[in-house]
């Protein structure tokens, strides 16, 4: 076990350095000149060099990666151009909103999609099946803006139910929450449909019938433990997209999370501030995927074999 | 078997068969004549390919559909509810909406197709070129695919946005970036077992050339599964221009993009909802069309998939 997490680990230090790479020269070859960009006044040409100077700016730019780099690894990402302040204490500070709602984006998509899912299989083609694939079909199929301003005219500006945006008190989580969770609650339903579907052609299912089990026990006490293996594994996955994926979710509901920094950097051109949410979103996703691989080892002896 | 025994037993007796020989082999079928008949069983699969052709239709003749101009100003008919003359309404510019959606059936089928083609010939090239010669070529390039994948898309696709500029043209730059590894993941892995293949050996044996096999031979092999990663892809790109363009680094104003559009309608979302919804259904409906077109051609090109 170990050995399998060691390996998993030095497997990606490489995606790890290549995706600050890219990060890095993406965002520091865009052309204009971040100097005149911070100061709105016209200024002297030798201040705008001080600056430059200040800023290393004038260095070359696999000089400007490897400084970059190693003051990433100690936790610096630089000062923001427009705000003035430490990039990360921006992103920590925001990062918790970014959490509390991709983590109930999640339990929404495990509450609905797993009982969703064990129900489609056991009703395999009837009406639930149905109607819960259909819903999981919509829930990619829609752009995820366009299905939270439908969630923001239904219930915030016809029914009143629930606040339009902001994030002050739990009833501003519920929508948000559903509209981000949805394609993954739709992912996890249509999994674990398909998951136990399989399981439940195995012999020990046959045995477990043979032997006079009514179909409720068959279910939950032999078929859901190995139904769910993949599932738990795709759940890991999904919280890192869930807190990378939020982005488009904070800006319509005006949640001041790590997307919503990040979309917010774009529009003030403000490079620093996009380099450090993009690429801390980036190794939450990376780290995401190794819990994931981990957990799955951790579950199903037969994977460290291979 | 009973019927084969009679006809044996006539064709040895010398009479004519009651069968003539072209009536027991089956029609020499093609590879699109199985696909055809394959894919048309499939109901919704056939319906994806209505609306897709529907959808075509519209984009090309979208002036003689409706005879407003998508970009003329009218403030006299502001956020008007949808009615007999403006049969979605009209946005907050007095424009015609359903025209503006129609001319941008032709940005979302553009913005579908050509970022996922160009994303295709380069995944497609790696993939072929990391399966056929391995080695060290095949690992640079697949490390690359990781590297690629471990990016959450949308972001990606917002910091190539913000480095290129905000431009339709340029949507086409950062999804196609944005989008090969995937095919190039899919294309080795059927490489590597094709060149296993006997006739990628014979080939081989009378000497043609290594770039002729993977293109002649191993390439077309991997058709099938290209048909499907291409309309698969299309839905993707649609929505990812569409998200793009509602954080404001994709389409720019006055272009008639449908995710523009629904995010020029987010400000109206009381006094005026259909601005915002209808192009969202426009969307909806685009995307599920060619989700259930792709998920048709995959399960008819199943056996040819499974080699």
């Amino acid at each position: 076990m170990k050995r399998f997490i060691l390996k998993r680990l030095l497997v990606s230090i490489p995606v790890l350095i290549g995706i600050t790479l890219i990060i890095f020269f993406l965002l520091n070859v865009v052309p204009g000149d971040p100097v005149a960009l911070m100061m709105k006044e016209h200024i002297s040409v030798d201040v705008v060099a001080r600056v430059r100077a200040q800023m290393h700016l004038d260095d070359p730019a696999i000089v400007r990666y490897f400084r970059f780099l190693g003051n990433a690894l100690r936790g610096d990402l630089g000062e923001s151009y427009k705000l003035n302040r430490p990039v990360t204490s921006l992103i920590l500070h925001a990062f918790p909103n970014t959490f509390v709602l991709a983590i109930w984006a999640a339990l929404f998509a495990w509450i609905v999609g797993i009982p969703a899912g064990i129900l489609s299989a056991v009703k395999k083609y009837s009406l639930p099946d149905n109607l819960f694939m259909g819903f999981s079909l919509l829930g990619v199929s829609m752009p995820v803006f366009w299905s939270a301003l439908l969630f923001q005219w239904c219930f915030a500006v016809k029914l009143g139910w629930l606040p339009v945006a902001g994030f002050s008190g739990w009833q501003y989580v519920i929508m948000p929450a559903i509209v981000l969770g949805w394609s993954s609650a739709g992912t996890i339903a249509r999994l674990t449909r398909s998951s136990l579907l399989e399981v439940m052609r195995n012999d020990y299912i046959r045995t477990a019938r043979a032997k006079g089990l009514h179909e409720l026990p068959v279910i939950f006490k032999h078929a859901l433990k190995n139904a769910l293996l993949p599932v738990v594994t795709v759940m890991a996955i999904q919280v890192a997209g869930l807190l990378a994926g939020a982005v488009i979710t904070e800006s319509v509901f005006g949640i001041p999370g790590v997307g919503r920094i990040a979309v917010n950097a774009i529009q003030a051109r403000d490079m620093p501030l996009l380099q450090g949410a993009v690429l801390f979103e980036t190794v939450l996703v990376i780290l995401g995927n190794l819990v994931a691989d981990i957990l799955y080892a951790f579950l199903d002896p037969r994977i460290k074999v291979s | 078997m009973k019927e084969l025994n009679e006809k044996d037993t006539n064709m040895e007796t010398g009479k004519t068969p009651l069968l003539e020989e072209e009536d027991i082999v089956a029609p020499p079928s093609s590879f699109w004549k199985d696909l055809m008949t394959a894919y048309r069983r499939n109901h919704l699969a056939s319906l994806g390919a209505v609306i897709v052709v529907a959808l075509f239709l519209m984009a090309v003749f979208a002036p003689w559909i409706s005879h407003y101009d998508p970009y003329m100003i009218d403030l006299d008919v502001m956020t008007e509810a949808p009615s007999k003359l403006h049969w979605l309404g009209t946005d907050q510019f007095g424009r015609d909406l359903l025209t503006r959606i129609l001319y941008g059936t032709r940005i979302s089928l553009v913005i579908g197709i050509v970022p996922t083609l160009l994303s295709m010939t380069v995944g497609t090239a790696l993939g072929l070129i990391g399966g056929y010669y391995g080695g060290k070529v095949d690992m640079v390039i697949m490390r690359l695919c990781d590297i690629m994948l471990a990016f959450p898309s949308i972001l990606l696709a917002m910091v190539v946005m913000y480095t290129l500029g905000a431009t339709l043209l340029n949507i086409f730059i950062a999804l196609a970036i944005v989008g090969w590894a995937g095919t190039a993941r899919v294309v080795r892995s059927q490489v590597l077992s094709l060149k296993e293949k006997e006739f990628v050996e014979a080939a081989r044996a009378v000497g043609v050339r290594n770039r002729m096999i993977m293109v002649r031979h191993i390439l077309p092999n991997c058709l099938p599964a290209l048909i499907v990663l291409f309309t698969l892809g299309i839905p993707g790109a649609i929505l990812s221009e569409a998200t793009l363009s509602f954080l404001g680094v994709g389409a720019q104003p006055p272009t008639p993009s449908w995710g523009l559009i629904i995010t020029s309608g987010k400000e109206f979302l009381f006094s005026a909802p259909w601005i915002a919804i209808s192009p969202g259904l426009f969307i909806l409906v685009t995307v599920l069309a060619f989700n259930f077109m792709g998920d048709g051609l995959r399960d008819a090109l199943d056996p040819y998939m499974k080699q």
